[in-house]
């Protein structure tokens, strides 16, 4: 590729040209169908056929990706695309990857070579997809675990959900690594959140250099903080403060972290679309494990414990949020054998609507 | 290059059957000091339980605000490499499809000045390059604009609009989610590269309500595409579906939410003016059910994670628009919403605080919109209810 010189790079540098159009990257027959399709099926865990009204077909195969690709495996994923699919290649909003071709013939050599390269094939239909997360310890100033890793190892042992073994619906993975959640961590069927469990300590001598005093207090969401004028700074009102970590973000004189302290939870429950029940928040199940760098053994096996229950006795297309609303969450804790604490009852803001009010329940 | 330090923790995540990030950042050190040293404080990481990474600074390209997030390493003695890695944020086209030719372009320009570390994407939906330096930001810059490459959002601006594959590969897409995206892209540029905004602005737009980019949890602004006319029902199909041993009854009819289907053994019936349209018989009889009639989009705001005041999803505001090219009706809807949360929002306020704090009443009726029981699960539970003026005249 020819590189810009200064000179070219000042003449051809364009700003406010947004994006590409996405037309000169649709394969042919994405291009000529466009809008026109019947219907598509599934033909196993990580291949399925759309099906259009003039009877063209586009055959898909989904691998996953780490996430955090380098350069060179982008180029191995082109290599099979130049080969196998016309010069074409799609993502998802998974971290999946999409190689396409209408051609049924070259279904198989493309898998093969995708397999031969090391690639992973699954994440279709009822069972596990790729797991959207954070940039963790790689990355980023306010991580409290690292994702890439915790990642890594509930992949590594959810493995056959995610390459073959059904579950009753698809099930969507998150994890965050603090409570800014930059991932879909909210609304997932299973998710994990790292969260701290300390008061943060401040640095006066820094604060007062660093910060602006009105703003950091504006950004507690409990007005735990208040002004310190003999400091020049700010105090914390520790019976207030529940560590979300919103001050050290404005203020970074104000340390949330804590290496021994900080840690894991785990949330349930979550979904997005309106099928059958409208999008749900997810829950609490756990509200804390030690981070255990580098596989996080006892976080691991918790979510692969909640996987399994649900498999066993959800209904089909039921998903996990709608398996637990169905059999009531004091069933949930007992099916999953997982402890019920003073943790697991909102006293943030939405009490008033999350305690039982109803007589009848289950023991 | 050479290995450069033992990673004995990071090794261990080699292991196993899913594809591993260590192997990736470990390719990428094979060309790339920054990737080592990146490698090198990650094992330090895992050692010592803690990340290594200062706040951003701020660092950009000439005449953005946005784009760019800046990154230092607070160990830039120990690891050298990463002592700028700052990430590059490149606007995706829609449904995330590229030309072999054109990722090869992406990767080669990002091998001559970064640590050859990306994401494919980020949680945004921008291509995300991992780790730069300061002084290479402006030639990254020219050589990807040169060639038709701009930059997303980041910071206090508009973000970067991403929607579902919609009618690229989707029977069940009721808009064009691909182009009312690009569009609308386009539409905001100043938006997007000068962080003028309160706080974050997102916008997502998904063809139908399984709402494949999570707009409805992930977007200040989500759209939703959907329509109002019956669904389609092919016998045939329907047929299909019961002989390869799907049970019509348990898994379709008892399992839709407002009742309005029946079955009795052979035919399908469904009572369209009870239906909600939530795509569920949709999603699962997608060779017997299609949507017919006049196709628009719902418009629903507010949706947010939970820094500051608890996460959100977001509330139908619009129940119906009917969208056509060249979208400026929706493009100017949104614009007035954006104009009443810049207005009346603090610093770091999302959409969905401020109509909490200022009331759904003020949002509506300066975007013009009338209160109606799509808006609403249930009516309120209080009797403290605000009376204006004109009310009482009524």
């Amino acid at each position: 590729m020819a590189w810009l010189t200064e000179e070219e790079a000042k003449k051809t540098r364009k700003t406010d040209i947004g994006p590409p159009h996405y037309e000169q990257f649709l394969p042919p027959v994405i291009k000529k169908n466009y809008g026109n399709w019947k219907y598509h099926e599934r033909l196993d865990a990580g291949t399925m056929v759309h099906v259009s009204n003039t009877g063209d077909k586009v055959f898909t195969v989904r691998v996953a990706s780490p996430r955090i690709l380098s350069t060179e495996t982008i180029r191995e994923m082109l290599d099979i695309a130049d080969k196998h699919c016309d010069g074409y290649i799609r993502f998802t909003s998974r971290n999946n990857v999409e190689f396409m071709t209408p051609d049924e013939k070259k279904v198989e050599p493309l898998k093969k070579d995708l397999k031969a390269k090391g690639f992973v094939i699954g994440g279709i239909g009822p069972r596990l997809s790729n797991i959207v997360h954070t940039q963790g310890w790689v990355h980023c100033h306010g991580a409290c675990t690292d994702a890439s890793g915790l990642v890594k190892a509930m992949m590594d042992e959810l493995f056959p959900y995610f390459v073959e073994k059904e579950l009753p619906a698809k099930t969507r993975l998150a994890l965050a690594c603090c409570v800014n959640m930059c991932g879909a961590v909210h609304c997932s069927d299973l998710a994990v959140v790292a969260v701290h469990r300390k008061v943060p300590a401040i640095d006066h001598e820094k604060l007062k250099n660093m910060c602006e005093i009105p703003t950091t207090i504006a950004s507690c969401p409990t007005r735990a903080i208040s002004p310190d004028p003999a400091k020049k700074s700010v105090k914390i009102n520790d019976e207030k403060c529940m560590y979300c970590g919103n001050c050290f973000t404005v203020c970074p004189p104000i340390n949330i972290h804590n290496p021994e302290e900080d840690g894991v939870a785990i949330v349930v429950g979550g979904k997005i679309g309106s099928l059958r029940t409208g999008p749900k928040f997810s829950k609490l199940a756990i509200p804390f494990f030690y981070n255990e760098p580098p596989r996080w053994p006892k976080v691991v096996a918790a979510v692969k414990n909640i996987i399994d229950v649900y498999a066993k006795n959800a209904r089909k297309h039921e998903r996990i949020g709608e398996w637990i609303e169905r059999i009531g969450w004091e069933r949930f804790f007992k099916l999953t054998g997982i402890e019920f604490t003073y943790q697991h009852l909102d006293d943030f803001t939405f009490m008033r609507d999350t305690m039982r009010t109803s007589a009848a329940f289950k023991w | 290059m050479a290995k450069k330090y033992d990673t004995p923790l990071l090794d261990e995540l080699e292991k196993g059957p899913w594809p591993s990030f260590v192997t990736e950042i470990k390719k990428a050190g094979k060309k790339s000091e920054m990737a080592n040293d990146e490698l090198g404080q990650l094992e330090k990481s895992y050692r010592t339980k803690r990340g290594y990474w200062k706040h951003g600074g701020i660092v950009g390209v000439l005449g953005y605000g946005g784009g760019i997030i800046g990154r230092y390493s607070s160990l830039p003695d120990e690891f050298p490499g990463v002592a700028h890695f700052h990430t590059v944020r490149i606007n995706q086209p829609s449904g995330w499809f590229y030309s072999t030719k054109a990722l090869r372009e992406i990767v080669d320009i990002w091998d001559k000045y970064g640590s050859g570390l990306t994401n494919v994407h980020g949680s945004t939906g921008d291509l995300v390059l991992l780790g730069t330096r300061t002084e290479a930001l402006e030639p990254i810059f020219a050589e990807y604009s040169s060639r038709g490459w701009d930059l997303g959002g980041s910071g206090s601006a508009m973000r970067t609009p991403s929607c579902c594959i919609g009618p690229a590969r989707c029977e069940w897409a009721n808009i064009d989610t691909m182009e009312i995206c690009y569009q609308m892209t386009q539409r905001f540029q100043d938006e997007l590269h000068r962080p003028a905004f309160p706080y974050k602005f997102k916008i997502k737009v998904s063809g139908c309500a399984v709402d494949c980019v999570a707009a409805i949890a992930r977007a200040d602004c989500s759209i939703i595409g959907t329509w109002k006319g019956k669904i389609a029902v092919d016998q045939d199909a329907v047929k299909w579906y019961a002989k390869n041993r799907m049970d019509i009854n348990k898994e379709i009819v008892d399992m839709c939410p407002t009742s309005c289907i029946s079955y009795d053994g052979t035919k399908m019936t469904i009572n369209d003016d009870e239906c909600s349209r939530c795509m569920h018989c949709i999603s699962k009889m997608t060779k017997a059910l299609k949507p017919t009639g006049e196709k628009g989009v719902s418009i629903l705001v507010g949706s947010k994670a939970p820094i500051v005041v608890g996460s959100l999803l977001s509330w139908v505001i619009v129940p119906f628009m009917k969208v056509q090219p060249p979208y400026d009706d929706l493009y100017g809807f949104i614009g007035k919403i954006i104009e009443w949360w810049d207005e009346n929002a603090k610093p770091r306020e999302r959409l969905g605080e401020v109509i909490e704090m200022k009331g759904m009443r003020s949002f509506l009726e300066h975007i013009g919109v009338p209160a109606q029981p799509q808006q609403v699960k249930e009516p309120r539970k209080d009797p403290f209810f605000f009376w204006k003026e004109e009310d009482l005249k009524r």
